[in-house]
């Protein structure tokens, strides 16, 4: 075969993978072209620091805390319902379980991964709030808490999947150095193995909360749009994914101000997903090197 | 012996049994209630009708026919794109700052929310190269989010092919594309496959990308061509759970039945393909 052809077969497959390249750099200029024409008109002071974002009427104010406030409190709620879900069934899964128990359990974990998050957004709103509503009746339609809840069954299987790959990792001879001494099976879980996996485990939640920030679709469908800073999770809030579906819908007019805010509202969601991500990812490198 | 220590010991496997039962009764539940409320609406009807001011004559035909546009140009796009990289990465790459960096850049694209691709897809597609709110920008969009899961999947199947197997045609006389095309891509194809129908399954149920792509679809019609605005499944989904009108809150539902049929056909087909491999190398 003529060396020509092998040279423009590896190039071109070069440029394959390039494209991975070529798409991350899109991202950013993408959303950095938009943001820029944004920060032309609106402050960037204003932008971080202002309590008000009221885009869409008047006096229209620019300020992302609101949304930044609203995503992190439905995190905050996801993950106070992922943690202690997702590390008890590691423990079971890794600690407790025989294998066939295993074999059952870790394939429903992986069905719950691939459902779609609308279906997860039309649970929160036509199961969860109405529940919600029986419990605290001042619960209004759209609130943070039923979103939140709803994310974190999401996310759980993420938070379990990943803290029970940390947890098989510890050496099994640390189990046994430890019932050698005489410790009883939870001792050994929570005062070997979990220390021992500790790094594997922070990266697990990391990771499954940056996934909760960047969520789209329950929080628009359950959470509300109305940005406010509230501490009361009965309320409606919204979140920066939230507003993005808001307007893409269509409430504002093609490339005007208000639908150029999507841009700077999507760098600022891109920064924040990109640097916890990278903490989660620094935090399991450090993990799988120990062992 | 400390008192008690048996009484904790069986303490933390009920706690640790609770959480997991709990999760696996949260995805029980949320199955069940999708069901109870959209079965009785589902029907030949549902499935054959347009969209509709009125939820007994509403159905998902133009969702469902305007999904299949979309997955069918992503897979055309994204399949030969993903493993022509994988094949690059795997085969051919060499160890360099380069190729590290093409592997972080692949590592943090997958880590990217979806939403944010929408907002790549808005600027790039339907707005730099005028390709309008089309299903050619919805598959492209789709391909660019899907790109990262395929490449990683393809790259696990070349890899688990046997270093032997390669050596063996190199040395009977094999140039390095030879042995990619006739023996690499041969063995690590049902992988290959397995991995490209679970991302296109992930790209079935993406709902906040083509939002952003396709915008408020009341898309009365069946698409025919790639450039013709289209809704897909999730879409008209969040359509129809926004309603305040209860009704559509059954053809939600109804909506998720078919939306979660398509996707369980989907990955048994992968399943299938997996089960057969493994009983082939054996």
């Amino acid at each position: 075969m003529p060396r020509a052809q092998e040279w423009i077969i590896e190039k071109l497959l070069f440029l394959c993978a390039l494209i991975s390249v070529f798409t991350m750099f899109a991202i950013l200029a993408m959303l950095l072209f938009g943001a820029i024409s944004f920060f032309q008109e609106v402050s960037i002071i204003e932008f971080f620091t202002g309590t008000k974002w009221t885009p869409l009427f008047k006096p229209q104010h620019f300020g992302i805390l609101p949304l930044l406030w609203g995503t992190l409190l439905v995190t905050i709620i996801a993950l106070g319902v992922a943690v202690p879900l997702g590390l008890g069934s590691a423990i079971l899964l890794s600690e407790y379980a025989p294998e066939q128990v295993r074999k059952i359990i870790k394939p429903v974990l992986e069905i719950m991964v691939g459902i779609p998050t609308v279906v997860y957004g039309y649970f929160a709103l036509t199961f969860v709030t109405p529940i919600l509503q029986v419990v605290f009746p001042e619960t209004s339609v759209f609130n943070a808490l039923s979103a939140g809840i709803v994310m974190g069954i999401m996310i759980t299987p993420m938070v379990s999947s990943l803290s029970e790959d940390a947890m098989l990792a510890v050496p099994q001879s640390l189990r046994e150095a430890a019932y050698g001494l005489g410790a009883r099976k939870h001792e050994v879980a929570l005062r070997v193995v979990l220390p021992s996996a500790f790094s594997g485990v922070v990266a697990s939640i990391i990771l499954a909360m940056s996934r909760a920030i960047g969520e789209t679709m329950i929080v628009s469908i359950a959470a509300g749009s109305t940005p406010k800073l509230t501490l009361n999770p009965l309320e409606g809030i919204q979140t920066m994914t939230a507003y993005i579906t808001q307007i893409s819908l269509g409430e504002a007019p093609f490339g005007s101000l208000e639908y150029r805010t999507i841009f700077s509202v999507g760098l600022t969601l891109f920064l924040i997903v990109f640097a916890v991500n990278l903490i989660g990812h620094w935090m399991a490198r450090r993990y799988w090197r120990q062992y | 012996m400390i008192p008690g220590r048996k009484v904790k010991e069986h303490a933390l496997f009920i706690i640790c049994s609770i959480a997991t039962l709990l999760s696996i009764a949260g995805l029980i539940i949320l199955l069940l209630d999708a069901f109870a409320d959209g079965l009785p609406w589902l029907d030949f009807q549902f499935l054959n009708s347009l969209p509709s001011h009125y939820p007994d004559k509403a159905g998902i035909k133009a969702a469902l026919i305007g999904s299949v546009w979309i997955v069918g140009l992503t897979a055309l796009f994204s399949f030969p794109i993903g493993v022509a990289a994988a094949l690059y990465l795997e085969e051919y790459a060499p160890r360099n700052w380069f190729t590290s960096f093409i592997n972080v850049n692949i590592a943090n694209l997958a880590g990217v929310p979806s939403i944010v691709y929408g907002l790549l897809g808005i600027g790039l597609f339907v707005e730099s190269l005028t390709l309008g709110r089309s299903i050619l920008a919805g598959a492209l969009t789709m391909t660019l989010l899907i790109l990262p899961i395929i490449i990683v999947a393809s790259r696990e199947a070349i890899r688990s092919v046997p270093k032997a197997y390669r050596e063996g045609a190199y040395a009977l006389g094999a140039t390095r594309w030879q042995v990619t095309r006739e023996i690499v891509l041969p063995s690590a194809l049902p992988g290959i496959l397995t991995g490209t129908i679970l991302a296109l399954s992930r790209a079935i149920g993406e709902a906040a990308p083509m939002i952003t792509i396709a915008a408020l679809a009341y898309i009365n019609f069946v698409p025919t061509s790639p450039f013709d605005r289209f809704t897909v499944m999730p879409i008209q989904i969040y359509n129809w759970v926004s309603n305040p009108i209860r009704e559509f809150h059954h053809l939600a539902a109804a909506g998720i039945i078919v939306l979660l049929g398509v996707l369980l056909s989907m990955n048994s087909i992968a399943i299938y393909i997996r089960y057969r491999y493994q009983k082939r190398v054996r």
